[in-house]
């Protein structure tokens, strides 16, 4: 697991309002002026947001001087996502085995129907 | 066939687990409550053994579950029964001492099984104290918030995977 750069994803992915902006971005590229509007935050307080997101790894910025457009970078996220899929497969194996366990308990109640 | 894991999140504090199983009630209930039946499925990740499970569950009760992983890796939770009423429901608090989620943080855990004649329908109702401690439980992946707060997330994956 690459736990360093997992940890920055999740960290950033923590922030309610960080999600809200990496939902935005995932319908396409926006500028900070443009993500101002939406989310009723200061212009300091998006691009503190922006910073993190982009620390993480899970944005990139446009070269243009002015605009900079934030784009989302879905590498990371599927990284992330990968993660939480060994975790879901983890409850899974979990309810697996105890389906198993059950099945045993239900033959060892009622031997003449099993 | 495996019945289906399904995850919500209906409020920002709340994260649902909910999944049906072919045996009736009561056997579920064993299962979930007995420790020596415990140890054979919580098992935790692959490689891990639950090798502490101490079970007092009546209202003021006590548990504490504990694995060793390997290279002597280990996790552990304790916590207090608030409610128990075999076999449909037990409520109890649940603090991850370390190893599966932030040290110190607290989840109001409430099972429920619901008696389908020979099916049991289980659902597992985590409460946090706020939304970010909700959220930050699942992110850093413990046992029952695995997988779990992120259906929002999945959304915002599928979106920028798309």
């Amino acid at each position: 697991m690459m736990t360093a750069s997992l940890d920055a994803t999740f960290a950033a992915l923590a922030d309610p309002t960080r999600r809200a902006i990496l939902a935005r971005l995932a319908q396409g590229e926006a500028t900070v002026t443009e993500l101002v509007s939406p989310f009723q935050l200061s212009q300091p307080a998006i691009s503190k947001h922006l910073k993190v997101l982009e620390k993480a790894g899970l944005i990139t910025r446009g070269k243009d001087a002015q605009k900079r457009p934030c784009r989302i970078a879905a590498e990371p996220l599927a990284e992330a996502n990968e993660w939480l899929e060994d975790y879901r497969k983890i409850w899974e194996a979990h309810f697996d085995r105890l389906d198993s366990l059950l099945d045993e308990l239900k033959a060892r109640k009622n031997p003449e129907k099993s | 066939m495996r019945n289906a894991l399904k995850v919500t999140t209906p409020t920002d504090r709340e994260i649902v687990v909910t999944r049906r199983f072919n045996a009736p009630r009561e056997l579920v209930w064993d299962a979930m409550s007995r420790p020596e039946l415990l140890k054979r499925w919580v098992t935790g990740p692959p490689g891990w053994e639950m090798t502490v499970c101490e079970e007092d569950a009546r209202v003021g009760g006590t548990f504490r579950w504990a694995w060793t992983g390997p290279d002597g890796a280990a996790m552990s939770m304790s916590g207090v029964y608030h409610e128990v009423t075999p076999p449909e429901r037990c409520v109890r608090i649940e603090r991850f001492d370390f190893g599966c989620g932030p040290a110190g943080a607290e989840q109001l855990a409430t099972l429920d099984l619901a008696d389908m004649g020979e099916t049991t329908e289980l659902t597992i109702t985590l409460l946090y104290s706020s939304k970010e401690a909700r959220d930050g439980a699942a992110a850093s992946g413990m046992e029952h918030g695995m997988a779990a707060g992120y259906d929002r997330l999945d959304e915002i994956l599928q979106a920028a995977m798309v």
